[in-house]
């Protein structure tokens, strides 16, 4: 179709159709605030914060939700639409705490950003106010916390856990000035049929849905003399945090990241990379051994603890398919508090695992009941990425000036098939280079499976035809288990993400994230792997070690015991 | 077996406002006097749709002779029979007696509030049964249909309407046939026809009596609609609250299946046609077509931003038409009698009739049908009788929450969808709440933001924001405590509102503030910088009561009659009224026997 003619503020402007006011000014470079906009969700045309005046029809028009036709002129500069814009967040402020400086999102808040740039002052709000939301705040957990008394209504988290998650765990409530976005029932979040994958939270453009910090369980434990404090940290995490500290998105800072973490105290600086490569060894073999037996295939990874939060819920039918091995942080802290302990003579009790995670479930993962095979909860704290970075700052850590860091020894060791884990099909891929080599003896070439979406892939091992499917996002996700379910799947293994695009895009990751940012972290994951020596997980040197000196074999006793877990139906809702 | 013929037949009304005047009660009284009499073989009762008279409910008609009775009670029973079945005597006490010329007037016929009238929409409502399909058939009923399917294209049938001016009853007014052409050229294997019956003004019930009445006229209009956009399926959207409304469509459609004018291939004309009712749970704001849809669906009713427009993207994403109950009541009539003898009726933009509801301090409370183009004048002081007793008129709010006041100057109006428009008012549904001078007009204002925040969806930021800001500051105002500068404060709100909100809705929820504004403004200014509600109403601002020492005879009485002990005196003296503790309930004025006690 041909290009479409419109004026923006007096300039001719040709855009393609189907283009919204508000995209079109900002291919001539003026960016017109929005508050309920996000271009990975549906219109909503809530906050009228974007309004320009149609110059024809001499109406104001939400720009996000206005597609531009031929002729049309529009001005974002007008009298009418410069007033209208202000009015509404004065409209916003004027039932909003206003306390930036104690809250979670000052200096990453939209809401702020906009006040500052429209510069709204305090008298044009003062002469708004009068009765204010006042609504009790949802902070028991396990991930995230709600305050509705910040939140402005976009709808922006409950078309997230709607479209792109399928779960639909919020929902606006109440009329008018009661208006709220909240849970079923008001139910808090442990009690309801949330993922904890913290996607409402990276979309949330205030603090009205933030992590539970565990920064300060963390301090303590640092500080106390009588605990030997481990981190791990995630895969995706060397390709974000650099974000927090003024990178480009996909930045690769592996060395600053185990040096500042050394900085901050704790005694071991390790990575999940090291049991990512154990998770593929036992994962592996696992779906070998299904593979061999034809026994509950499709195999459906597990290492997403949100995805199977979801399950849990939503397709308990499917749990066998589920592999029952844990997640990598959960291996890890395994390991830490038996093999590692018993390595360097430390008393299990003392050791304190923290691991730098790129999600919020993890938060919940490492509270489940089946979580102690060590003897201990195995992993005690959980921080995500923006929680590590204000760590860093707080402690006046010059990121950037920091000199590159190795990972400790032992547990820092890991191959390129374990970072990939960092980003959606990353586990896929891992998996399949092992399990290829180990049945035919040559190597795999690279999947190459896209970031968005649903993928899929045929290759032959051997004699085999093996059908690998991926999916992030759950309402993806979802998909791919109706067919399991109708028995109408065609694959034999499944990764599920529930996040888009993996871990890169995980709901503990820096904001504001785009799809353009995380595209970007999961090409730098890409590349760190295809820089790697050693690229299959079977061949890294500390995870063979480990078998030899204490696990055995894959899927033998101990690892069964220390390695895997189970899972428990949920109710729906 | 061979049909009774019956002497008589004796309408009774069953609409819902002479049903909660004791309709029912009546009607048992009626059959079981019949019954003793033996006349249950010649007399047959049977129960209407509204009149359009509620304020005088109960209402029987008696026929062959069509004597209108009203207010008819249990115990008028036996008169009744005794005298006019009997003995064929007119009961003069129960006939309807003219407020002006204090005449009573044994026929429906000369009736002022009927005279004026010309129904359309209404014409069937009172006369027939409503859960009787052949009484509707005997009266002309799907003749239309017969016509559209049997001897009409589609293009046909929107042509006759666009033809008849015919413009949506709802509130917009946009030209009907227009809306549905738009439909029609849709491209889609589905589409779906809607009926708004979500009525939610403050007052207004001309829906749900149309419902009640004549279900079957509306349900012929779907019909029609949907075969001339090619739609298949269609939806009747009640709120929960129209028990009876719902009752008499579910009868209606299921008599109109077993008839064969629902169902497949009706007219043999190969056209399918099915019919759904979807109870609405009583939000405003349903009423607003995409939050209807969304509704209809399973969502939470919200709008969202047009376009897409439902003629395009509708209920599940398929081209919809979608209308208005008392729209669809007006197709039946113009495809059966042509658009050129519809649009004879009706003022140059706006044709046909409009139905109204009636309230507020008028003597005629109840549901009118006029022609567009009749004056406020005549609909208020020649239809509803004037106002009560020592009523001066001040204003009539049209339009519901979304409209505006017509003052005194504006009485000779001829009403119509652009007049209205042009005086700050709106059509609206057709509610129509007549006020006299003991009306607070910032009190009214308060009133109807009150009601549109608290009906406010919650999406839109200067909806829900907005309009709750608008009302705290009526609510200081009203409590007397407005400040200089809260009535700029009120426009550039309500500008604002009107300029950026999501919705009909919100867009119209400044419009009462407005109006207010424009014709009243001396009151707000009253309110705020004289501490006074001019009207008396807003209590906080009632005038202390003042005592005349010169008058006074020191009896006591209102001393004694103070609730709240303000009065203070010498027996036989004089006493006085502490300022800081009366309340201005006015007691001790009523009970002073000197007329010594005035508002000050």
């Amino acid at each position: 179709m041909s290009k479409i003619n419109i004026k923006i503020d007096d300039q001719a402007v040709q855009v393609e159709p189907g283009t919204s006011l508000l995209n079109a000014a900002k291919e001539i470079g003026i960016e017109i605030p929005y508050l309920c906009y996000h271009p990975d969700l549906s219109l909503h045309g809530a906050c009228r914060v974007c309004v320009v005046e149609d110059l024809k029809s001499g109406k104001l028009v939400a720009s996000c939700a206005t597609p531009v036709t031929e002729g049309m002129e529009f001005s974002t500069r007008s009298q009418r639409a410069r007033v209208a814009r202000r009015r509404n967040v004065e409209l916003l402020l004027a039932n909003h705490p206003n306390d930036c400086l104690g809250c979670d999102r000052n200096g990453t808040c939209e809401l702020q950003d906009i006040v500052h740039s429209l510069g709204i002052r305090s008298e044009d709000v003062e002469r708004l106010e009068g009765e204010r939301r006042e609504v009790e705040v949802d902070e028991v957990g396990p991930s995230l916390k709600r305050d509705p008394n910040k939140c402005i209504l976009c709808g922006r988290c409950v078309r997230t856990c709607e479209e792109i998650q399928g779960v639909s765990a919020l929902q606006f409530a109440n009329r008018g000035f009661n208006s709220i976005v909240t849970t079923a029932f008001d139910l808090p979040q442990r009690d309801i049929n949330c993922a904890n994958c913290g996607q409402c939270a990276t979309v949330c453009p205030v603090g009205a849905l933030t992590e539970i910090s565990e920064i300060d369980k963390v301090w303590k434990a640092i500080e106390d003399d009588k605990k030997y404090v481990i981190v791990q940290t995630a895969p995706s995490i060397q390709a974000t945090i650099g974000e927090e500290f003024g990178y480009e998105a996909g930045t690769i800072v592996t060395g600053k990241l185990a040096a500042a973490l050394r900085r901050l105290g704790f005694n071991k600086v390790f990575s999940t990379e090291f049991s990512a490569d154990l998770t593929i060894m036992e994962e592996g073999n696992e779906f070998l051994k299904r593979l061999q037996g034809d026994k509950n295939l499709p195999h459906i990874t597990s290492c997403c603890p949100g995805w199977v939060k979801f399950a849990e819920h939503n397709y308990p039918d499917l749990l066998n398919n589920l592999s029952s091995a844990k997640s990598p942080m959960q291996m890890f802290s395994s390991i830490a508090k038996t093999y590692y302990a018993e390595l360097e003579d430390i008393d299990p009790a003392s050791i304190y695992t923290v691991a730098i995670m790129p999600c919020t479930a993890k938060k919940f993962e490492k509270d489940r009941e089946e979580m102690n095979d060590s003897g201990y909860q195995d992993t005690d704290a959980v921080l995500t990425t923006r929680e590590l970075a204000r760590m860093i700052k707080e402690m006046g850590i010059k990121f950037e000036l920091l000199n590159d860091e190795d990972f400790d020894e032992l547990m820092g060791a890991h191959t390129g098939a374990a970072t990939i884990f960092g980003t959606t099909g990353g586990v896929t891929e891992a998996a399949v280079r092992t399990v290829k080599e180990k049945l035919t003896g040559e190597p795999l070439e690279r999947l190459n499976l896209g970031f968005r979406g649903i993928n899929d892939a045929e290759l032959v091992i051997g004699d085999k035809t093996i059908r690998v499917a991926i999916a992030n996002g759950l309402a993806n996700a979802a998909e791919l288990l109706d067919e399991v379910r109708k028995g109408e799947s065609p694959y034999d293994f499944i990764e599920i993400m529930a996040c888009p695009h993996g871990c890169v895009g995980g709901g503990g990751q820096p904001l504001p994230a785009s799809r353009e940012k995380k595209d970007k972290r999961a090409a730098g994951i890409k590349a760190i792997d295809d820089q790697m020596v050693i690229r299959k997980s079977h061949e890294n040197p500390m995870i063979i070690k480990l078998y030899e000196d204490f696990l055995g074999e894959p899927l033998g006793g101990e690892s069964h015991h220390l390695l895997h877990t189970k899972y428990q139906a949920r109710p729906k809702n | 077996m061979k049909d009774i013929i019956y002497r008589s037949h004796i309408l009774i009304c069953t609409g819902t406002g002479c049903t909660s005047s004791g309709a029912k009660k009546m009607r048992i009284a009626l059959e079981d006097e019949l019954a003793e009499r033996n006349l249950n073989k010649e007399v047959k009762i049977i129960e209407t749709g509204c009149h359009g008279f509620c304020e005088k409910g109960p209402i029987v008609v008696v026929y062959p002779e069509g004597v209108f009775y009203c207010e008819v009670k249990s115990e008028d029973i036996p008169e009744l029979v005794e005298e006019h079945l009997l003995k064929g005597r007119i009961v003069e006490r129960l006939l309807f007696k003219e407020p002006v010329t204090e005449e009573n007037i044994p026929s429906y016929h000369d009736i002022q509030f009927y005279k004026k009238q010309e129904r359309i929409v209404l014409s069937n409502c009172g006369k027939i049964d409503p859960e009787n399909i052949d009484e509707y058939i005997a009266l002309g009923g799907y003749e239309a249909v017969g016509k559209a399917l049997s001897s009409m294209s589609q293009k046909d049938v929107i042509a006759e309407v666009k033809n008849s001016g015919l413009r949506g009853r709802g509130g917009g007014g946009f030209p009907t046939g227009l809306k549905w052409q738009f439909a029609h050229e849709a491209v889609s294997n589905k589409k779906y026809v809607i009926c708004n019956a979500d009525e939610g003004d403050p007052g207004a019930f001309m829906d749900r009596s149309l419902l009640e009445g004549d279900p079957h006229r509306v349900i012929e209009g779907m019909i029609i609609a949907g075969y001339a956009i090619g739609a298949d399926e269609g939806y009747l959207y009640v709120r929960a609250e129209y028990p009876l409304a719902i009752k008499r469509l579910e009868k209606a459609i299921s008599q109109a299946e077993d008839y064969g004018l629902l169902g497949d291939d009706l007219f043999s004309s190969g056209y399918n046609f099915k019919l759904h009712i979807k109870k609405g749970a009583g939000a405003f704001v349903c009423g607003e077509e995409t939050a209807l849809m969304a509704s209809i669906e399973g969502k939470r009713g919200m709008p969202r931003p047009r376009p897409p427009y439902p003629a395009n993207s509708g209920l599940w994403g398929k081209p919809t038409n979608i209308n208005n109950v008392e729209t669809y009541g007006n197709i039946p009539y113009i495809i059966k009698n042509g658009a050129e003898e519809y649009s004879k009726i009706g003022t140059e933009n706006s044709k046909g009739t409009k139905v109204f509801a009636l309230t507020g301090k008028i003597n005629n409370t109840g549901l009118v049908e006029v022609p567009m183009g009749t004056t406020l004048r005549e609909v208020i002081y020649d239809i509803g009788g004037g106002l009560g007793e020592g009523m001066k008129y001040k204003a009539v709010q049209t339009g519901g929450p979304s409209g505006g006041c017509i003052t005194s100057e504006h009485l000779d109006l001829p009403i119509d969808y652009d007049s209205l428009l042009g005086v700050g008012a709106m059509m609206g549904s057709g509610g129509m709440v007549v006020m006299d001078d003991g009306t607070c007009m910032v009190d009214v204002a308060r009133f109807f933001l009150n009601f549109t925040q608290s009906e406010s969806c919650g999406k839109c930021t200067p909806c829900r924001e907005g309009t709750k800001r608008m009302l705290e500051i009526l609510e200081r105002i009203c409590e007397g405590e407005g400040e200089d500068g809260d009535i700029a404060l009120l426009e550039d709100l309500a500008h604002h509102i009107k300029d950026t909100a999501l919705c009909g809705l919100g867009q119209t929820a400044p419009n009462p503030v407005l109006s207010t504004l424009k014709y009243f403004r001396h009151e707000y200014e009253a309110h705020i910088f004289d501490h006074k509600c001019p009207a008396g109403v807003c209590k906080d601002l009632a005038s202390a009561y003042l005592i005349d020492k010169e008058t006074c005879v020191g009896c006591s009485i209102c001393a004694k009659a103070c609730p709240v002990d303000a009065i203070t005196g010498t027996p036989k003296e004089s006493y006085q009224i502490d300022d800081d503790i009366c309340i201005s309930c006015g007691v001790c004025a009523s009970k002073c026997p000197v007329s010594a006690i005035s508002q000050g």
